[in-house]
């Protein structure tokens, strides 16, 4: 495979509902910074491909308007999948494999402010057998989270664990959106949203977009110090119908990993990003990945700032911003800037998409050292 | 070509189109497709690496990501999924994503499937939605694209006519295709003339019906091309995309489609498009769309499109047939409609065309457009390796 | 169970239809520069925005140039009056139609603008309808204004000679 890195990174601020951006607005500034980390000009960009999803926006043809903030002109080689942006690096990576284009423009953008969020997501399901029930995306989490109660394999204190690492993680995060502190005892008195999940083990309503640029060998090499290389990626997508699948597994993701060089024997990893909108789906995908899921400290979870193991979701992960179609890619992109700000040389990044996990991307990234 | 790897089509399959397909579900009428594109592959589903699909805006089925359900019924379970949304032009979109798979050396076989069925919804309704801010003042496409057609005829100084005469000879072509939705037996200028005027200057038959319908291709590695039939190989592939409006923009012969087809001859050793290929599937939903095609893609010099079509070289038998299985005026599953096109030209280099087969097609052109004529997507397609 | 049950499941017709009614509220946002744009017709004003690179007046001002990529948000007052570039004759009804076909939408480019909008002509049977046609803003009344494209009912003939094709070809 060609050797293809991230070379840049650029995010807006996620919040709970943003009523000064329409859809070019959103992603305007974050194309235009990601390009300016790059060093690089939009006419020289080889390929551009964007994610997002008609159903938030509420419009068909919503990526239309977005283009703008590409300035597409002269025209451009161009795509866009109605999935996370996280998808549209893995086709952009693809398209750079092809050995004539050097660089290509990722950007993401979701409003889940605009509709009622949980009466979309219905829309998502099975039209013949599952929308019509009008289970909604949090209900369908708490099934799976109650699978893994039941297995014994957590408990809720391990899920309310998670989000206050995740909580304590985004105070760091300038781009986070739910950032308070809150400690494990306080987060279980809360009343149950959905039982067993309680409103922290679920994800923000988030607006927000980002954009990655990547650039292949020696192109990447110029343009940055340290470039964050992509060592491997995939992606696997498990059945839809729940009832087919074990919900507190998640093979698709273990085969990813495994495709992308981060199986059982793989080296080990400074940082995670995990796309985990749910907290007791990070416990199913650090299972699925090998990574410990109970380091020996009281809580039972590793804190991200000691022991051997890697550093979760220092970001603050999809817990404390979850914007649709871009939290993925930002788990990429948070695991890319880390690398290149020298936070660590080498880095596992998620992105999820579908209800209860159902599709799984995963990407290994490393630095080959050099001054961030 | 200048990727790494060659990238060759080894199986094709359509749906028949129908306005409804009720006897079919969703999942039923994407597994028609790719049964069939297997068959003529003689491969099994456990021969897929991965899936790419695409169509058109979710809205007209009413499922959002339909591709997450529809994982099941297309053997996707353990292996990538991709969909791929560029509006009209996804069909073609989703045919490049998938060969790009094979060209970047990541897969050796992956099944490429797009369709729409319409009748799950209201085609018009997901087209114009009440967005406020902004009166409702058009109605659908149609209502996008007439002043395109009138700015076109004033600019060139085509008759009339032109446009009765290229929904003839689509519909005539439709005859001979046995997947195509409209088969108008008898079809002629003064059926054409005589329909309904729907968006002045465009009548009820110079538009594209509303179709259920699915496309479905395999893909395959040059080591994996030895498949039961000859393969078509890929030529020469590319997408361009330009704003929806901008000042001065030419919405009638607009940039970004022709350097998408430059791009596409360059890469295929293409010096004179009208002479070099023998045959061409162009994304022409309304009838006055085959002559500013022709200009855009360097098939006839500007203002001169409608005189090829005029003299009657576009039709089977021409000496530049265009959509010889009767395109998309015959047959419009929106989001399936440039796969079709891109399928067809494949099938075309195949000699597998059956009726509407061009005699000793060996390269071939498809087509697809999309949004306010500002997403392109072709291929060219040929009989050798190149 | 009866015991004919299977029996009369096969003879069935199959079901082809399941009527699912969705309904799906949104709360769209304008953004600041659609917004200074729609402020501006509550004030029977037209007012646009210019990139600060290649100078094109849009209306309405964009959160970016679609040649340029920055915001084109300068702001720029334009006439109420223009030029017909293009129409389109609508004769077919649908649900969101806001006159009874057959109507005339036009696309008109304003003076001191360079781009053209979008709305209706009325005044004029549809033949009559033509290109180069030069036409005039007649707003609702002072109580019906609000910040929407709805503050102008219609475009109606100004009684000037058409515009020559040459003026406008540019923005067709």
């Amino acid at each position: 495979m060609r050797d293809v890195a991230i070379i840049a990174f650029a995010q807006l601020p996620a919040v709970r509902r943003d009523t000064e951006r329409e859809e070019v607005e959103l992603v305007q500034p974050v194309v235009t910074a990601a390009l300016a980390q790059a060093g690089l000009d939009r006419r020289d960009v080889g390929f551009t491909i964007s994610g997002s999803c008609d159903y938030l926006l509420g419009r068909p043809f919503s990526f239309v308007a977005a283009l703008d903030a590409v300035a597409p002109w002269p025209p451009i080689a161009e795509s866009h999948v109605e999935m996370d942006g996280a998808w549209a690096l893995y086709e952009a990576w693809a398209r750079l494999q092809c050995g004539d284009v050097d660089t290509a423009l990722i950007y993401a953008y979701g409003k889940s402010s605009l509709g009622e969020l949980p009466d979309v997501l219905v829309q998502q399901l099975d039209p013949y057998y599952l929308a019509p029930l009008g289970a909604d995306a949090i209900s369908l989490a708490a099934l799976q989270a109650r699978a893994l109660l039941d297995s014994g394999r957590a408990d809720e204190r391990r899920l309310a664990a998670v989000a206050a690492r995740s909580r304590r993680a985004a105070a760091a995060n300038p781009c986070a959106q739910r950032r308070s502190r809150r400690e494990v005892d306080e987060l279980l008195a809360e009343p149950y949203l959905v039982a067993p999940l309680r409103k922290h083990d679920c994800p923000p309503i988030s607006d927000g977009a980002c954009a990655v640029v990547l650039a292949a060998g020696d192109v990447a090499r110029r343009l940055v110090p340290r470039p964050a290389w992509i060592r491997g990626i995939d992606h696997r997508i498990e059945p839809h119908q729940l009832g087919h699948r074990d919900l507190t597994r998640s093979p698709s993701t273990a085969e990813a990993a495994a495709r992308a060089g981060a199986g059982p024997d793989a080296a080990p990893f400074d940082l995670v990003e995990l796309h985990a909108p749910f907290s007791h789906q990070e416990l199913i995908l650090r299972d699925a990945l090998g990574l410990p899921t109970d380091d020996g400290t009281a809580d039972g979870i590793d804190d991200g700032d000691g022991g051997d193991g890697p550093a979760i979701n220092p970001s603050g992960g999809a817990l404390a911003a979850n914007p649709m179609m871009v939290a993925g890619l930002t788990r990429l992109g948070e695991a890319a800037a880390r690398l290149m700000a020298g936070d660590g040389r080498r880095a596992l990044a998620h992105a999820t998409s579908g209800p209860c996990l159902q599709q799984n991307l995963v990407c290994v990234l490393e630095t080959d050292g050099g001054a961030p | 070509m200048t990727a790494a790897n060659r990238c060759a089509i080894v199986g094709i399959g359509q749906t028949h189109h129908k306005a409804k397909r009720q006897d079919v579900s969703i999942p039923g009428l994407i597994r028609e497709a790719a049964l069939r594109a297997l068959a003529d592959a003689e491969l099994t589903w456990k021969d897929i690496d991965a899936v790419v699909i695409g169509k058109a805006p979710d809205m007209f089925e009413g499922v959002m990501m339909p591709e997450l359900f529809l994982a099941d019924a297309l053997g996707a379970a353990g292996k990538p999924i991709l969909r791929v949304h560029t509006a009209g032009s996804v069909g073609g979109s989703t045919a490049i994503c998938a060969a790009h798979l094979i060209m970047g050396g990541i897969h050796r076989r992956v099944l490429t499937v797009a369709f729409e069925k319409q009748s799950e919804s209201d085609a018009m309704w997901a087209l114009s939605p009440r967005i406020p801010f902004q009166p409702q003042l058009t109605a659908g496409a149609g209502g996008y694209f007439a002043p395109l057609v009138r700015a076109y005829m004033r600019r060139s100084g085509a008759p009339d006519d032109v446009g009765l005469q290229v929904a003839v000879k689509d519909r005539q072509h439709g005859l001979k295709n046995p997947y195509a939705h409209l088969r108008i037996k008898g079809i002629d200028r003064a059926m054409v003339a005589d329909s309904p005027m729907l968006w002045d200057p465009i009548r009820y038959l110079e538009t594209c019906p509303s179709s259920d319908g699915a496309c479905a291709m395999v893909l395959a590695a040059e080591d994996a091309a030895a498949a039961p039939r000859p393969p078509a190989w890929v030529h020469g592939l590319a997408t361009r995309s330009e704003p929806v409006v901008f000042s001065g923009r030419d919405q009638v012969n607009p940039q970004a489609g022709r350097d998408c087809a430059r791009d596409i001859y360059a890469q295929a050793g293409i010096h004179t498009p009208s002479k070099d290929l023998d045959v061409a599937e162009l994304y022409v939903p309304f009838s006055w769309f085959e002559p500013m095609w022709l200009e855009n893609l360097g098939f006839a010099a500007e203002g001169e499109g409608w005189k090829v079509t005029a003299s009657g070289a576009t039709a089977l038998g021409g000496a530049l047939p265009i959509n010889p299985s009767g395109g998309v005026l015959c047959s419009n599953p929106i989001g399936a409609s440039g796969m079709l096109r891109f399928a067809e030209a494949a099938m075309q280099v195949r000699d597998q065309a059956g009726e509407h087969q061009v005699d000793g097609a060996r390269r071939a052109m498809g087509h697809a457009y999309g949004g306010g004529s500002q997403f392109f997507a072709m291929w060219i397609v040929g009989r050798d390796r190149p | 169970m009866s015991d004919d049950a299977p029996d009369a499941a096969a003879t069935a017709a199959p079901v082809t239809m399941v009527p699912s009614h969705v309904r799906l509220t949104y709360t769209v946002t304008a953004g600041r520069h659609l917004s200074s744009y729609l402020r501006a017709l509550a004030d029977r004003r037209i007012v646009g925005g210019r990139c600060p690179v290649c100078t094109k007046v849009y209306l309405p001002a964009r959160g970016a140039c679609p040649t340029c990529g920055v915001p084109a948000d300068q702001p720029v007052e334009v006439a109420d009056r223009g030029t017909v570039t293009t129409f389109c004759v609508i004769r077919i009804p649908f649900e969101a139609a806001p006159f009874p076909p057959p109507y005339v939408a036009v696309a008109i480019l304003l003076d001191g603008a360079d781009m053209p909008i979008f709305h209706l002509v009325r005044g004029i049977a549809p033949e009559e309808a033509r290109m180069g046609m030069r036409v005039q803003a007649r707003w609702v009344a002072d109580d019906q204004l609000g910040p929407t494209l709805a503050s102008i009912r219609w475009f109606e003939l100004s009684g000037e000679p058409d515009a020559a094709y040459e003026t406008y070809a540019n923005h067709l």
